[in-house]
């Protein structure tokens, strides 16, 4: 797809990851400086789907199959919300840890988006 | 949804609230796979493709119990934890010693090593914490 989009989205993923473990290792419940971090990240997500689905439209086509990154781009787009949503309702140190996971699966599923689309 | 506060059962509290979202990421990731492979090209590895499906209702079945929380949800889990721990040793053995028989991968093989050894990490952890809620 774009490199540098699926670079930036991995990278802020784990940086993420890094700050809500860091809360988590002080005890700390996620707040709204972490909310807006998860807002950050998502947006960059989205304007990646987007972006695949442009170039999907476009005739462009992943070198694993258009399902499978169809797939990976949904899962990409929901995990961060859905782990700060998780988050909200869990206000101790293991709402932190979900969100810190959810940025780690993030980051994982941005180097599969790499793979599939055949960077 | 309304649970008793400070029962020691809601299982989806505090840590729980971690292992639901990783069952539930999980239990996605090991449908979609299985879901995606079975439509695409069944004849390939249909042992494999129903392995991961397989997987996917454990996952499914250990997400919602842990959710629904109580005893009997709690021993649920605990016998799908065994369940999971056991398929993922016995898929994982499998595939080491016979790997002809897996021309393609499942969530289990090589005892989840694809997905960063967390399909063996989860079932002992839960079941740490499926214990630890009952006191």
């Amino acid at each position: 797809m774009i490199d540098a989009l699926t670079l930036a989205a991995g990278l802020a993923a784990l940086a993420l990851a890094a700050w809500c473990g860091f809360a988590f290792s002080r005890d700390q419940p996620t707040k709204d400086w972490h909310f807006i971090g998860m807002a950050v990240v998502s947006a960059l997500v989205l304007v990646q789907l987007v972006v695949g689905v442009v170039r999907l439209s476009g005739g462009d086509r992943p070198v694993q199959g258009t399902a499978i990154f169809v797939a990976y781009l949904l899962g990409a787009a929901a995990a961060v919300p859905a782990a700060g949503f998780m988050s909200l309702a869990e206000r101790t140190r293991w709402g932190s840890a979900t969100v810190a996971a959810g940025a780690v699966i993030l980051a994982v599923l941005e180097v599969r988006l790499y793979d599939i689309w055949g960077g | 949804m309304k649970r008793e506060e400070g029962s020691g059962l809601d299982l989806g509290q505090g840590p729980g609230r971690l292992l639901v979202w990783l069952y539930g990421v999980f239990t996605v990731a090991a449908a979609s796979r299985s879901v995606v492979q079975m439509l695409m090209d069944f004849g390939r590895a249909p042992l494999a493709y129903v392995l991961s499906a397989a997987a996917a209702v454990v996952y499914a079945f250990i997400t919602y119990s842990l959710v629904r929380g109580g005893p009997a949800a709690r021993r649920a889990a605990l016998v799908c934890c065994a369940a999971e721990l056991a398929g993922v040793l016995t898929v994982g053995t499998w595939t080491l010693l016979e790997p002809s028989a897996f021309p393609d991968a499942t969530v289990w093989s090589d005892y989840g090593m694809g997905y960063l050894f967390i399909p063996v990490i989860l079932p002992v952890t839960a079941m740490v914490w499926l214990r630890r809620a009952a006191r």
